[in-house]
């Protein structure tokens, strides 16, 4: 078992002609991920990698003929929220989105719809997601990882490849990894995450990443105190970042006092997670 | 992206928010002429992207043109925490009798804007929140429906605001919902807003922060960002598309990935030393990139060792190799160099740099480690674990 992904995911990549789309589809593919279908505007009837994959005008028509499920979004910030209204209207059950850059009011217009549809959103901003040994969307790079009962969930991007390696080089699994992104609104959030480890029986420890800017860790140590049974090891990054600037992420800022790591910190260890002093250290907290 | 306070509220202007008459000016003599058409008592107000303006000495009222004059030659020669001052906006003087907050901004937690109001106008309203929280006023706006009458008025009411105003109230705060709409604003603040000895409602000041992965779709506001509260590192780094942040350390950091950049930060820190700096060289970087972050890290004269740390997943670590053998070459850089390349093409990447004179790391510790090193043999090791 795993969470959100398996070998019964059907792909359709969006903005799968474009550079990042056709390359990381080209790894995903090669990964042993089902990519059913791939759509860009205007290109409908081509085939790509190799004439393995058919391209469509519209996420509807891909739907409709090859029974996709899932989609990966890659196009540039300013059209990817019109591919998750799109995606979700067209019946798609997980949205991953891996944009960087959608402007903020978008989000929040594209998150108000959502909760009113059946779709999950994983992201914006985020790698995707990864389930070693079965499928990955995204682009998580697929070596990195080796099946496990580790479930893994964070906001960041190659600080999450590290902590991957970090239990690969110790030959310790992962049950799936899910990166929610960096972004103010996102999709898919800790709790939200936790709860479906909490009910996966493969998963049997959980890491958790966090990072400055909002209150999301927080509202997971209150979570994880109260409804989690299995024993979460986590990280928060930025204890040096200076307050009012963002770091890079567009969620990582400390506002007015609020969303600091030492906060985080302090909240989750009063949760009884164990906090990792650096990432390297999550294996030994873990096992 | 922070907007001055003319400009936010030219553009309140442009939404039917009704704003003091003036204009800015960039010398004494303009502000002089300004007064004289306005009539002679006026509000003179430095234009800088700082709170505390008032306090500074930066918002000064002159009696007549003459006067005028005076005060702004004062105010156009200060420098305020750090800023100079190249602006002052001119504004007839309004009496008021009494002043109100009124705002929109994002709600993280929410996902949905927030309009705030406050009877306690004219502070900030974080202050407000702090000592008389009970005295603001918030409702969350429906993104997809956008802001109804009925929720002003439900505002007005509990700011106590006399039924005469609502209708007004009402219009301005639409306005201010259109503005931040609009313009992808992050926050739409009208504080204050005065009632004034003839009853009016007028927006004394404002303040609009904007969406800045907003502005593709907004040319003519990106325009107006003010360079002056940026340092030039930061700009530049910009036109190369990397996030960069200056901070008092003496290790440079060049990272790929957010996340990593602040681990990479918080762990040089954790073994004694302290980072010269936030870089993100973002995913996919190619060399030329890389070549620009490493010469705009070395500018920073503070910096004596840099610490390369990549985690190839999109990114090449032989891409980046290309990119720092180009920087060195360039740069010629006479501080120590750590080096880690972890993941896609990390041998490849390896090999290339192998002949230049570089310090190479395998874990995160141990590149941290030697970079502290670098700088002071002494502090290593603070934290030992």
């Amino acid at each position: 078992m795993s969470i959100l992904i398996n070998k019964n995911t059907r792909l359709i990549v969006h903005g799968i002609t474009g550079n990042e789309g056709l390359f990381h589809t080209t790894q995903m593919v090669a990964f042993g991920t089902n990519v059913v279908a791939g759509m860009t505007p205007g290109k409908g009837g081509e085939w790509v990698v190799n004439g393995k994959i058919p391209v469509f005008d519209s996420v509807k028509m891909a739907v409709e003929t090859t029974g996709a499920n899932t989609s990966c979004i890659f196009v540039p910030a300013r059209f990817a929220a019109d591919s998750i209204y799109e995606a979700a209207d067209a019946g798609i059950s997980l949205i991953v989105c891996i944009t960087e850059g959608i402007p903020v009011q978008d989000m929040m217009r594209v998150r108000n719809y959502l909760d009113q549809k059946k779709s999950r959103l994983v992201g914006p901003n985020c790698p995707g997601l990864l389930t070693p040994g079965e499928s990955k969307v995204g682009i998580i790079p697929g070596d990195i990882a080796i099946p496990g009962n580790v479930g893994v969930v964070s906001r960041s991007g190659t600080l999450t490849y590290e902590v991957l390696y970090a239990l690969k080089l110790l030959n310790r699994g992962v049950s799936t990894c899910v990166g929610i992104g960096g972004d103010p609104i996102n999709g898919t959030n800790f709790i939200d995450t936790l709860t479906m480890f909490e009910s996966d029986p493969q998963t049997e420890k959980v890491v958790m990443i966090g990072e400055i800017g909002g209150t999301d860790e927080e509202k997971a140590a209150e979570f994880i105190a109260n409804h989690m049974t299995k024993p979460v090891v986590s990280f928060i990054a930025g204890q040096t970042a200076p307050a009012g600037k963002r770091m890079g992420h567009a969620g990582a800022i400390v506002e007015g006092g609020s969303g600091l790591a030492a906060d985080k910190i302090k909240a989750l260890q009063a949760a009884g997670v164990r906090v990792a002093t650096h990432p390297e250290e999550i294996p030994s907290l873990l096992f | 992206m922070k907007l001055h306070e003319y400009q936010s509220k030219q553009i309140f202007s442009r939404y039917g928010i009704p704003i003091p008459k003036g204009r800015v000016a960039t010398t004494p003599d303009e502000a002089r002429n300004i007064a004289s058409e306005l009539g002679g008592r006026v509000v003179i107000k430095s234009q800088v992207l700082v709170g505390g303006r008032g306090k500074a000495g930066g918002i000064r009222l002159a009696k007549d043109s003459h006067e005028a004059g005076d005060i702004a030659t004062q105010i156009l020669a200060m420098e305020i925490k750090g800023l100079p001052v190249r602006k002052v906006l001119v504004d007839e003087a309004a009496s008021i009798s009494k002043e109100i907050y009124l705002g929109i901004t994002n709600d993280r937690a929410a996902r949905k804007p927030v309009m705030m109001a406050s009877s306690a106008g004219g502070v900030e309203i974080e202050e407000v929140a702090r000592t008389t929280p009970e005295k603001i006023i918030k409702t969350h706006i429906d993104p997809l429906l956008g802001l109804k009458d009925y929720q002003t008025r439900g505002i007005a009411i509990g700011i106590d605001l006399p039924k005469e105003y609502w209708k007004v109230f009402i219009q301005i705060a639409n306005g201010l919902w259109q503005a931040y709409q609009e313009c992808d604003a992050t926050l739409a603040e009208i504080n204050p807003l005065v009632i004034t000895g003839d009853n009016r409602l007028i927006a004394l000041d404002g303040k609009m922060l904007l969406d800045d992965n907003a502005l593709f779709r907004h040319p003519d506001l990106a325009e107006l960002r003010d360079l002056d509260v940026e340092a030039p590192a930061e700009v530049e780094a910009r036109k190369y598309g990397l996030t960069f942040i200056k901070l008092d350390g003496n290790i440079g950091c060049m990272v790929n990935g957010a996340g990593l950049a602040m681990t990479t930060m918080d762990i040089i820190k954790l073994f004694g030393g302290e980072p010269a700096n936030f870089l993100d060289i973002g995913g996919g970087a190619g060399s030329d990139k890389v070549a620009a972050a490493m010469r705009i890290i070395l500018t920073d004269p503070n910096v004596k060792a840099v610490l390369l740390n990549i985690f190839g997943g999109i990114t090449r670590c032989d891409e980046v190799a290309r990119g720092i053998l180009v920087a060195l070459d360039e740069v010629k850089p006479k501080v120590p160099i750590v080096v880690r390349l972890v993941g896609t093409n990390a041998e490849e990447g390896r090999k290339l740099i192998s002949e230049a004179n570089m310090i190479s790391a395998d874990t995160l510790v141990d590149a941290a480690k030697k970079a502290v090193a670098a700088v002071n043999p002494e502090s290593v090791g603070r934290y030992s674990k």
